[in-house]
């Protein structure tokens, strides 16, 4: 028998409470190894929630109950013994921008000095890896020493994506993040997205349908705190949806 | 909230014996040559132990605050309670007219400082109550810009004068006007000590006040003036109920300070053992007299005693009134 | 000629409003210049009367006949040694607890202990501070009346200060910060040094000051835990006793006879000008924080 390489994550029976309110139910699902998952669905579809007990943020959020099993590389994410180890190899963009109040390179530096990295040329390789790799550093490389903070927005954006990029990420989980970014950028990082595949895995969640089409090897509907169904992109745009909210929901007849 | 012990697995009680540990074994994916990285996940790092460690130092400060108000209360019961229980007669205590603890056989009848701090603490709000309220809603409701912030600066700074610049204010001040205005003997009596006592509570219950104010949603307000109210009448139909917790809080506190205040009072009340019967006369409240004979009483004597038994009653009404104000604002928070 | 629509033209009603609004305005700010005044007029007299004795000498000579005359160099300095000791030991404990209570503590019964522990602390009088700093310093830790037994006594009765101004610029850094440092691995201590503190420091440093303030200005406190009327030498080590400034006011106006009449006006300014601009400080901080923006 071929053995197909096992999944990074894998999500058994996950279900999400906040008190008495149930945000997720019953998602079962497999994230391969250097692809990109696409998640869409309308508001409330449970897709932030599904983001934020990957990489076990639900501690943050008081009332946030996660029931059912997560593994990240065989590990279950709620026993592993080390949660920041945990978090630093899984990289989040939030889909509102967060530029910490530091310069712009250190706002990039801080993971990696966070883990130890002291060496000055180390950190300068980083920062403009990083930087490069999110469509910024053209537009900041003179004024690094700025605050990061009182950037425009969609740099912020990108400023959030390269400290992801940073971290070193195995899995990167993109929460909307074009919310708050131009369409120019937008395609520049989608862009680079694709690139990224070749060493790390993405987990996208979108509310734009055609983003996910472009990008997402494999693309989940999410509905009402469902997970109604899993398909390769390709199948899924080209009438292979099996069931009929899905169809809607693709030709925009709710959302 | 969440009971789930698997939550708290950030935190920093290592459970050695978690249900399903995380063992170092060989994990099946480990044998098909993935995720090698992976074993960071079980590793507790460097900085791990440290967050732990920092974790553990900042409960302790947290944690003093508790012990230190435990502290409190049991360093002066224990001074105090044997006496209170075994020798003390606690309606002479109470009731007593007499307060002669030097003389033989001494004499301990606290009313006459139980009776002076009230009246000089009652003298107190009536003055600072209006002052306060009537700054708070100028403050809150009508003042704008630079006006509104220079008052809120100087009632401020009002607030930080010590308490011994206002007994000098009451002694070499106050004095020769009350003697001048009023045409009595005694310039040092409850009115005295009520005035300062009044401006230095003031600025407290101005600036609770205002918070009381400041937190009724300026919604409310909009759609009172929406229906064509007045400035003043959505503060008098609006505002000031919406905010009656507070201000009774505020108030609460301000009695709490000027019932707590030592050195002033024990400079400008004239210091008498005597219940006042007006506001002329002087008195002696029960923070003024532990000040005045503490000095003199030697440690474990009798007289020592029972000015621990006089911190015990204060420490007890003071807890009451900021347990009390602490609730009603609390109360309404949580309501709202 | 334009006329105006008589929907516009204010009613007897509306006009008496109106007035009525006025003079309610207008007392209230009769009465909040009520609370003022007088305080400027009593720091006007202080000023007048005061002024005249201060010197550079007064400032820095020791008392002479029992404090009636000479200046007030060892009260200020020993003023000096109780604050530097009361800061000493509140700064680190209340910064600590702040901390925990902003970055760490959940909604749970201990951290409401702590919130109710910290309000009840604050509102002890000082006298009762006192008693327990002679029950609990002087003579149970056997510390005797001595500075250390001040300082100690003056950091619990200022230890809420502290916390409460330190928690509070701890709030105002945004939580969306701490979140995006979390989500990255940083641990919670991480992320409070990285993030957090560096973006509350003066805001802490406001609280710090305000603690110098209240404990410069107490007097109860100390005058059973260490600090004396008069000593004739300045204190050599933390068990010394000490004259103190807050003390010293309150000798020269009430236990001394025959004191020229200008003294206890001096030493009350000079108390009243080292505070005031203690919180004068710490308004500006506070006031130039609140026009820097930094996110």
């Amino acid at each position: 028998m071929v053995t197909e390489p096992p999944p990074l994550v894998s999500v058994r029976g996950l279900s999400i409470h906040y008190g008495d309110k149930v945000a997720l139910q019953g998602v079962d699902l497999d994230i391969k190894t250097n692809e990109i998952f696409g998640i869409i669905g309308p508001a409330n579809a449970g897709k932030t929630s599904f983001l934020r007990a990957l990489n076990r943020m639900d501690e943050f959020v008081p009332g946030m109950q996660v029931l059912g099993d997560i593994t990240f590389a065989g590990r279950d994410v709620r026993t592993v013994r080390n949660l920041y180890a945990l978090r630093k190899r899984i990289g989040v963009v939030f889909p509102l921008p967060v530029g910490l109040p530091l310069s712009i390179y250190d706002n990039v530096a801080l993971s990696p000095r966070l883990s130890g990295i002291t060496k000055h040329a180390q950190l300068d390789e980083i920062v403009e890896r990083c930087l490069r790799r999110a469509a910024l550093w053209d537009e900041v490389k003179d004024r690094l020493k700025g605050l990061g903070s009182l950037l425009s927005g969609g740099q912020q954006q990108r400023l959030t994506i390269a400290r992801a990029l940073s971290q070193d990420p195995e899995l990167l989980l993109l929460d909307e993040f074009s919310i708050a970014v131009d369409p120019v950028t937008t395609m520049r990082i989608e862009e680079v997205l694709k690139e990224l595949r070749q060493e790390l895995t993405i987990v996208l969640v979108t509310n734009l349908v055609q983003q996910a089409r472009r990008l997402a090897d494999r693309t989940s509907f999410f509905l009402g705190g469902l997970c109604v169904e899993i398909a390769p992109t390709e199948a899924l745009f080209s009438g292979g949806a099996r069931e009929q909210s899905t169809v809607d929901y693709l030709e925009g007849r709710f959302g | 909230m969440t009971s789930d012990p698997n939550k708290d697995s950030a935190g920093p009680p290592p459970k050695p014996a978690s249900p399903q540990p995380a063992s170092p074994g060989p994990l099946p994916l480990r044998h098909a040559g993935h995720h090698e990285w992976a074993t960071a996940l079980d590793h507790r790092d460097r900085t791990w132990w440290f967050d732990c460690i920092a974790r553990l130092a900042v409960l302790g400060g947290g944690l003093s605050a508790i012990l230190f108000i435990g502290a409190i209360f049991v360093f002066i019961a224990s001074q105090g309670i044997d006496f209170a229980l075994h020798h003390l007669n606690w309606l002479d205590f109470l009731f007593g007219k007499r307060w002669e603890p030097t003389v033989e056989p001494p004499e301990y009848g606290a009313l006459p400082l139980i009776m002076g701090t009230c009246w000089i603490t009652g003298v107190a709000m009536i003055i600072a109550v209006p002052l306060a309220f009537g700054a708070a809603i100028y403050i809150g409701e009508f003042a704008r810009g630079r006006q509104r912030e220079w008052l809120k600066i100087l009632i401020e700074l009002l607030a930080a004068i010590p308490s011994v610049v206002w007994g000098v204010i009451g002694l070499q001040v106050m004095k020769p006007i009350i003697q001048h205005v009023f045409g009595v003997q005694v310039g040092l009596n409850v009115l005295n000590a009520g005035i300062i006592l009044g401006l230095m509570a003031a600025p407290i219950i101005t600036t609770i006040a205002e918070d009381a104010l400041k937190a009724v949603p300026e919604t409310y307000r909009e759609a009172a003036e929406a229906l064509g109210a007045s400035r003043w009448q959505v503060i008098w139909k609006v505002v000031l109920p919406h905010a009656r917790p507070g201000l009774s809080a505020a108030v609460l506190l301000g009695i709490g300070r000027a019932f707590g205040e030592t050195i002033a009072v024990l400079m400008a009340s004239g210091h008498r053992l005597m219940i006042p019967e007006s506001v002329f006369d002087s008195a002696a409240t029960i923070t003024a007299t532990i000040a005045a004979e503490l000095g003199e009483a030697a440690h474990g004597s009798e007289h020592y005693q029972v000015l621990f038994v006089l911190g015990l009653l204060l420490f007890g009404i003071t807890f009451g009134i900021n347990l009390t104000a602490d609730w009603i604002v609390r109360g309404r928070r949580s309501r709202a | 000629m334009t006329t105006i629509d008589p929907m516009f033209v204010a009613t007897p009603l509306e006009k008496r409003n109106h007035t009525i609004q006025q003079l309610v305005r207008t007392l209230l700010l009769a009465v909040a210049l009520l609370l003022v005044v007088p305080a400027l007029l009593i720091l006007g007299v202080l000023v007048v009367e005061g002024a005249p004795g201060l010197s550079w000498s007064f400032l820095v000579d020791p008392p002479r006949s029992n404090g009636a005359a000479g200046g007030i160099g060892l009260p200020l300095l020993g003023t000096l040694w109780l604050t530097a000791g009361a800061l000493l030991l509140a700064l680190p404990l209340g910064v600590a607890a702040a901390i925990y209570l902003s970055e760490y503590a959940r909604d749970n019964w201990l951290t409401r202990t702590i919130n109710v522990a910290i309000v009840n602390l604050a509102g002890v009088p000082s006298i009762v501070h006192a008693l327990f700093g002679v029950g609990a310093f002087v003579h149970f830790l056997h510390f005797g009346k001595s500075i250390l037994a001040a300082s100690c006594t003056l950091a619990v009765m200022t230890l809420p200060v502290v916390i409460v101004a330190t928690r509070e610029s701890l709030q105002a850094v945004p939580k969306a910060f701490r979140e995006a440092c979390w989500s990255m691995g940083a641990t919670r201590w991480q992320t409070i040094w990285r993030v957090v503190l560096p973006n509350s420091g003066s805001g802490i440093l406001t609280g710090l000051i305000l603690c110098v303030c209240r404990a410069v200005g107490e007097t109860a406190p100390i005058m059973f835990t260490g600090a004396v009327f008069l000593r004739s030498m300045a204190p050599q080590s933390v068990f010394d006793k000490t004259m103190a400034l807050s003390l010293h006011l309150f000798n020269v106006s009430t236990q001394l006879t025959d004191v020229p009449h200008h003294l206890p006006f001096s030493v009350a300014l000079v108390l009243i000008i080292v505070v005031l601009a203690l919180n004068g400080t710490a308004i500006a901080f506070r006031m130039r924080l609140r026009g820097r923006k930094k996110w």
